[in-house]
């Protein structure tokens, strides 16, 4: 990359940043189809078929739908911010896909183009940064609706965004231990291999997890939806909001999952790399098949988003922080420790692998048995009934 | 003009509005967000001087982590505009004004011994940027600035510990 004119260069990066932001965007319309037939497949009906072929148009309807809408503004807002909020949520969805390496590399006209937009020396660190301003959004939203629905699930989507972002940091560092010594994606990717069982999810497959399950909560998505709980908050925090804003809301949610969808499948599940595939077909070719294989599996890894949504429960919110603090956060935590150890000791990712999945069985059944000896007694339930009619209590006294 | 120091201009312009702003503005709130705005023009200040590290670190602190707990407080307790009025308020004013003459003398003083100092009125700028690797710092932190890098981890182990237990007491007085 460094022998390449400047022209070159700048002319690549906007082409690259134009096909991403456009995937993404693109991706966003095609989740929101896919979501509604998928949900719609597991819940054994049709979901919208009639707009297109297999109801693809239906994105396309929806969002002429918002754009022709009442852009309405509630005189109780606190404008400036309501107008912003959902401009906050929207931009950090879209600049983290920015470090995100989604291929090997591509050589047109003599000159090597590495497929991702920047990689630069911190980019864990970027996507953490950026990812934690998301939060903004929803909060400033929230409390400039002035709407106590609202609020409450400002209140709610901050505290758990704050919970959840501590496993997210501590779930890489695993990884970052065993990579090289930087923190560039693009380095992370490279060094898994073309194997299942090279790529970083086996070696840290409990860190893994909590990074999974963080991101779910990160992206405010079933079981982590509170923030935006029906039965509870009418729509939580964008419930003053309509049309095109509302639609930016819903954008940022599904963009959200998107980008984490790719930064996953960089972490842990091997970038671009597949058995096989390497190397097959010229310069030209070889660059796109692992842009396709990389494409491939963000869409896996985005069905699994719609299967969990439809097949757990949502947490209740005493649930949502015991899980992250006291399962969540120790399993990372311990993943560092033995990632750490056992390389040091014995410098094989298969002892690793082991250990860490041994360590987080041991930790999780620790913490289930204090949970379980230090339960308080369960305060019984007081029904309207009860405080008239006289109980077994007060026939004792 | 090169490039940097257009974009110094830039941040520092950005980073010095943000600031004017905390303290213009009425509402907590609006304050809240200025300073956000600071902190970032920071990190932009911080990219420029090579240190990217330092850089993600202060807006996954600041801006992510400390300033979310910020707006969390301001909205449960829905602090309205704040104004400075009565007795408290003249004592606090004339506190401003003392504190006030004193920093901007230090700023003076430093910009004067600066602009004397020989050394630094010809220094070349760097011709090329260094950057300084997450690598590279924790290296050093593990060799040359061990003990005060663990000081400190003690430190924050304390006010960790002293926070749950503050916490835990008052929680078994409820129950």
């Amino acid at each position: 990359m460094e022998n390449m004119p400047l022209l070159v260069l700048i002319l690549s990066s906007v082409v690259k940043i134009l096909i991403i932001v456009h995937m993404l965007l693109i991706g966003v319309m095609i989740m929101i189809w896919a979501e509604r037939r998928v949900s719609g497949w597991m819940q054994d009906r049709l979901g919208p078929n009639r707009v297109g072929p297999q109801g693809l148009l239906q994105p396309v309807a929806d969002g002429l739908k918002f754009m022709f809408k009442e852009d309405l503004i509630p005189n109780h807002v606190d404008k400036p911010l309501y107008v912003l909020a959902p401009a906050m949520l929207l931009v950090p969805a879209l600049v983290t896909v920015a470090v995100v390496p989604f291929g090997s590399s591509i050589t047109l006209f003599g000159y090597e183009i590495p497929l991702h937009i920047a990689d630069i020396n911190i980019g864990i660190l970027y996507i953490l940064a950026i990812t934690s301003l998301g939060v903004y959004g929803v909060v400033l939203g929230a409390w400039a609706s002035n709407n106590k629905y609202s609020l409450l699930g400002g209140l709610r989507s901050s505290a758990q965004m704050i919970s959840y972002e501590l496993t997210l940091g501590l779930g890489i560092i695993g990884i970052l231990m065993l990579t090289g010594n930087t923190l560039s994606l693009r380095t992370i990717a490279v060094e898994q291999g073309a194997y299942p069982w090279q790529w970083n999810f086996l070696i840290h497959f409990p860190a893994f997890l909590a990074f999974t399950t963080a991101m779910f909560a990160e992206t405010n998505r079933l079981p982590f939806d509170l923030a935006e709980a029906e039965q509870e908050l009418v729509a939580g925090y964008h419930t003053e909001y309509s049309s095109m804003k509302f639609a930016m809301f819903f954008m940022a949610e599904y963009m959200n999952m998107i980008v984490g969808s790719a930064v996953t499948v960089t972490l842990f599940l091997g970038g671009w790399h597949f058995f096989g595939l390497e190397n097959v077909g010229g310069p030209v070719w070889s660059g796109l098949i692992s842009f396709g294989i990389f494409f491939l599996k963000t869409a896996i890894f985005l069905f699994v988003f719609i299967w969990v949504r439809w097949t757990l429960p949502r947490f209740r919110y005493d649930q949502l922080m015991n899980f992250g603090w006291k399962f969540l956060l120790p399993v990372a935590l311990t993943s560092i420790v033995v990632t750490g150890t056992l390389w040091i000791m014995t410098g094989s990712r298969l002892v690793v692998g082991i250990g860490n999945v041994v360590a987080a069985f041991i930790v999780v059944s620790i913490v289930a048995g204090l949970l379980v000896m230090n339960k308080a007694p369960e305060p019984a339930i007081q029904d309207d009934d009860s405080r008239f009619a006289p109980t077994a209590l007060d026939a004792v006294e | 003009m090169n490039p940097e120091q257009i974009l110094f201009i830039l941040f520092g312009a950005v980073s010095l509005i943000g600031a004017i702003a905390v303290i213009s503005f009425r509402h907590p709130i609006y304050s809240a967000l200025s300073l956000i705005v600071t902190f970032f023009a920071q990190a932009g200040l911080f990219v420029l001087l090579g240190a990217h590290f330092v850089a993600a670190a202060q807006v996954i602190v600041y801006a992510g982590a400390i300033m979310v707990l910020f707006l969390f407080v301001i909205m449960l307790l829905n602090l309205g505009t704040l104004s400075v009025k009565g007795a408290m308020g003249r004592k606090l004013k004339g506190l401003a004004i003392i504190l006030g003459i004193l920093f901007a003398a230090e700023g003076i003083y430093i910009a004067v011994n600066a602009l004397n100092d020989t050394a630094v009125a010809s220094a070349e700028p760097a011709t090329e940027s260094v950057t300084t690797t997450t690598y590279q710092i924790g290296e050093l932190l593990f060799s040359k600035y061990l003990l005060p890098f663990e000081v400190t981890s003690l430190i924050l182990l304390a006010a960790l510990i002293g926070v749950i237990v503050l916490v835990k007491r008052e929680g078994q007085e409820e129950s």
